[in-house]
């Protein structure tokens, strides 16, 4: 080992030589800095009063007070309820795309398989807003297409956005609708790396089609399927704002408040600062302690892991 | 090898019912794709078709495979809104200018990162990875912006959050895997810098990539609604995506809510405006996704499997 003179001489005619790339990254270490490292700091504020006269800095310490209020308002178990209650269901459905995978690898590389890749990609392309308008025509009871179906067998057709307790199996069904195809590409990008040679001596073995995507395709696809599994679970907690926002109303609210709906109406529409992100603390926390927990066992069993 | 035992011992004196086997797994496969298909198809189908039709024969539920009763009125409507046309011009703008930047600032940290020579290349991949999980939340972000001065300006759709780290880490593989090492080392004693090595050698290789991240980047600012909805004030920076929502969702027209009869035509107007406000609001995106596509093999695929 050289001395730290030396080598930090040797870092610096690195740095020198390569300045360009530093140049490069720039701006992105630039935005980062600005627009989610200094926010961070901001945190601050969930244990604090705060007072936008007064600053970050001025305001007065809260100690857990904020934390308090949270897990003794009824909002607590009912907002950690459902919004546990809609990533598990979501997680229940993370297998699909695997299996849409599966079928596509079976199909023969011809017109159809393209056409029906590309259509299935298709409605991922659709943003969120027309998504939950979409959802809102065609599900309306009395004018949508599910009405008219229901009535086209004399039944009187299930309100499905104005249901609590179907609130979370339309928000999760019609996002396997949205993605399922999008999702799979990373599969299907998975299995056409196996080599095929591999096929072939299970053709020579007297394996049939089933036996190969059972004893080959499905181990080839766990490597990538456990990691993007570990993603999920790390964001438990995270379930997405802009959809169940927008599918909110009055009559399915208690089961579509979640944590980031609630993080929302409390710190922006009813301007409560600290209590809006002593909540949001609360669940970022979460979730980072759950993406490491479950690293770590995948680390431990499967030996993948994201770091 | 040791994938493949089971097969062996699984398969002995089966060989002559493979073939029936397989060709039964054949047809219900394609039994299957179809039926997907349909589910995938149809809705999209169903809106184009009601945007063409008398709009008391769609709630009548008389439309289930042709337009009923021709009409463009809807799209009439559509063309006599003024803020429709406000937000098509907005998210154009803010489309191309977000995805302009985002390409140059993602493209060019991941090309950077994806150099085994960058000193300090850990650090720093970890310096943007961990912003993927943890962040400072709504307020804090919220508050950093104002701070900024950028709250309800053109500049905050398309420049705060504009480092995408996914897109960085996909870029960076696909540098890694396919702009070989030695080509950097002949440029260099030809006597060619990083900056214009990356902007005449490296890009013009990376076409693939370029294109698929510039696709996910313009798709998001054209399907961008939360960021709008939180630091846009002023109705003459609203995109698309914040107007449709009234339209489609919360049903209000630019007048508001009025009443008696101005409310009821209001209404039958919005109606009729919603099937073909979805199609033009979704039309244009698709229609740029189709001649990426191809790219998608050399693109993500190589980027997302071999992370």
């Amino acid at each position: 080992m050289r001395s730290g003179q030396a080598s930090s001489g040797g870092t610096l005619m690195a740095v020198k030589r390569n300045w360009g790339l530093y140049l490069l990254l720039l701006p992105a270490v630039v935005l980062s800095l600005l627009f989610a490292y200094k926010p961070m700091y901001g945190i601050l504020i969930a244990f604090k009063d705060y007072s936008p006269a007064l600053g970050i800095t001025e305001s007065p310490w809260a100690g857990f007070k904020y934390f308090e209020k949270f897990f003794n308002s009824y909002q607590f178990s009912n907002t950690i309820k459902n919004t546990l209650i809609i990533s598990l269901y979501s997680l229940v459905t993370f297998p699909i795309p695997i299996i849409l995978a599966l079928m596509v690898n079976q199909m023969r590389p011809n017109r159809f398989r393209r056409f029906f890749q590309t259509v299935s990609y298709m409605p991922h392309f659709i943003s969120t807003v027309v998504m939950v308008g979409l959802m809102v025509i065609l599900l309306s009871p009395s004018t949508g297409l599910v009405g008219n179906l229901f009535s086209l067998f004399g039944k009187e057709a299930p309100d499905l956005l104005g249901s609590s307790s179907l609130f979370s199996s339309v928000y999760v069904w019609s996002d396997v609708w949205q993605h399922v195809g999008w999702d799979s590409i990373i599969f299907i990008a998975a299995l056409s790396a196996v080599d095929p040679s591999l096929y072939e001596a299970a053709t020579v073995d007297g394996a049939s089609r089933w036996h190969k995507v059972r004893y080959i395709d499905i181990p080839m696809l766990m490597p990538t399927a456990v990691t993007l599994l570990i993603l999920r679970v790390g964001g438990l907690l995270g379930v997405g704002f802009e959809k169940v926002y927008l599918m909110q109303n009055d009559l399915n609210a208690t089961s579509s408040e979640i944590l980031s709906t609630y993080v929302y109406k409390i710190g922006l529409l009813s301007s409560q600062y600290s209590f809006s992100s002593a909540v949001n603390l609360f669940n970022t926390v979460i979730n980072f302690i759950l993406l490491i927990i479950v690293n770590q066992i995948s680390k431990k069993i499967s030996e993948n892991s994201l770091w | 090898m040791g994938v493949l035992t089971p097969v062996v011992k699984e398969s002995k004196g089966k060989i002559k019912n493979n073939r029936s086997s397989d060709s039964v797994m054949e047809v219900v496969l394609y039994v299957i794709a179809v039926l997907f298909l349909i589910i995938l198809i149809y809705p999209l189908y169903f809106i184009v078709i009601a945007s063409f039709s008398d709009p008391s024969a769609v709630a009548g539920g008389q439309v289930w495979l042709f337009p009923k009763g021709f009409t463009l009125d809807g799209y009439k409507e559509l063309l006599r809104h003024s803020n429709i046309w406000i937000g098509y011009r907005n998210t154009i703008l803010y489309t191309i200018v977000g995805t302009l930047i985002g390409l140059v600032v993602n493209i060019s940290a991941a090309y950077a990162l994806s150099r085994k020579d960058l000193k300090g290349r850990k650090f720093l991949s970890l310096f943007f990875i961990f912003t993927m999980f943890f962040n400072g939340g709504l307020i804090p972000t919220f508050l950093t912006v104002r701070d900024f001065h950028m709250y309800d300006t053109f500049l905050v759709m398309v420049l705060p959050f504009s480092v995408g780290v996914y897109n960085i880490i996909v870029a960076r593989t696909f540098f890694q895997t396919s702009i070989p090492g030695d080509l950097w080392e002949a440029a260099q004693i030809d006597g060619c810098g990083n900056l214009r090595f990356f902007t005449g050698i490296v890009l013009p290789l990376s076409k693939a990539i370029i294109a698929v991240l510039g696709l996910w980047i313009a798709v998001g600012h054209w399907n961008s609604y939360f960021n709008a909805l939180i630091y846009l004030k002023n109705p003459n920076l609203h995109p698309l995506q914040l107007i449709l929502r009234n339209i489609l969702i919360t049903n209000q027209m630019q007048s508001g809510i009025g009443s008696g009869e101005a409310a009821q035509l209001a209404l039958r107007l919005a109606n009729m405006m919603r099937y073909s406000v979805i199609i033009v609001a979704t039309v244009p995106i698709m229609c740029v996704y189709p001649f990426i596509q191809k790219y998608f093999n050399q693109g993500v695929m190589i980027g997302a499997v071999k992370e």
